[in-house]
């Protein structure tokens, strides 16, 4: 994966539990992951197609997710519970969104409807040529992971992160 | 003033339903997507419309080209994720009136909601 991919993500978590919930997010060092079960207990996935391909995880402890959900929904909820499961979705939506907006080069990328598992020893099927870099997070919420799946699809012609930081 | 807030996210329903009561507005209509608003337009009778552009079922794209097909009145304003330029000027064209990139702060929704209905008033 182009690191420069990973930038955009960092940024936008940051602004989205910023803007959404005052909520600061401080950053580890991004690292390849190789355990293909998902760091903890709540996984809010989103699917990317168009010039850039796979699936961006937003991985949670319960109680982090909990806690967090309370901030974003401003009241607790189940989990379990579809409204849990929406606010955990809407995140990895506005997450997601934030960051292909900030690829470079003119990249057309579509993001799928999000989806949520609950549960602890789930395991989120992923593509196996792609590594998947986890950036994980701290917060006062508790931490979080976030897990990239994604390449650039060939012969699209778009321009990658680093050739246009390059430019 | 009636607004109808379309939106596949519970949450994001009523967290701009909760700015917009904040702002004083109150009578507001919810749809899940795209359908659901198509059928609750022609009942509710919004006078102002925010939508989501990912949603299942329709888009919020579709909606709107789909109700420009039969009302150029009422202002519509995209609130999404969507930020590229590229995407900005589709829902432009297609008939939106203002756009609100999530995640947005309450100041700016209100702002939004403002410049749109201003401009209705002068037109």
């Amino acid at each position: 994966m182009d690191p420069a991919f990973i930038t955009p993500f960092i940024t936008s978590i940051q602004n989205v539990f910023s803007t959404m919930m005052q909520l600061r997010v401080d950053i580890g060092t991004p690292a390849i992951k190789k355990d293909p079960a998902p760091t903890y207990d709540v996984s809010g996935i989103i699917g990317m197609s168009g010039d850039v391909t796979g699936s961006v995880t937003l991985s949670f402890p319960l109680a982090t997710a909990k806690n967090v959900v309370a901030l974003f929904a401003g009241a607790p909820l189940e989990p379990g519970t579809a409204d849990f499961a929406d606010a955990i979705g809407e995140l990895v939506n506005m997450v997601s969104g934030n960051a292909k907006g900030q690829f470079t080069g003119g990249k057309k990328v579509a993001i799928s409807c999000p989806s949520v598992v609950v549960g602890s020893n789930h395991l989120v099927a992923r593509q196996k040529d792609v590594p998947c870099i986890a950036i994980p997070c701290k917060t006062d919420c508790g931490d979080l992971v976030i897990e990239i799946v994604i390449r650039e699809v060939a012969g699209t012609g778009a321009v990658t992160p680093s050739q246009a930081a390059a430019a | 003033m009636k607004i109808l807030l379309i939106d596949d996210s519970k949450t994001m329903r009523n967290i701009q339903k909760s700015v917009l009561t904040q702002l004083g507005y109150t009578q507001i209509e919810e749809a899940c997507d795209g359908h659901d608003a198509l059928a609750k337009v022609g009942t509710f009778g919004p006078e102002l419309i925010l939508c989501d552009w990912n949603m299942p079922n329709m888009d919020g794209l579709t909606f709107v080209k789909t109700f420009r097909q039969t009302n150029k009145a009422i202002p519509v304003i995209m609130v999404t994720t969507e930020s590229e330029k590229a995407r900005v000027i589709e829902a432009i064209k297609a008939g939106v009136n203002n756009y609100v990139v999530k995640p947005f702060t309450p100041d700016l929704l209100a702002q939004r909601i403002q410049e749109t209905m201003a401009k209705r008033a002068a037109a």
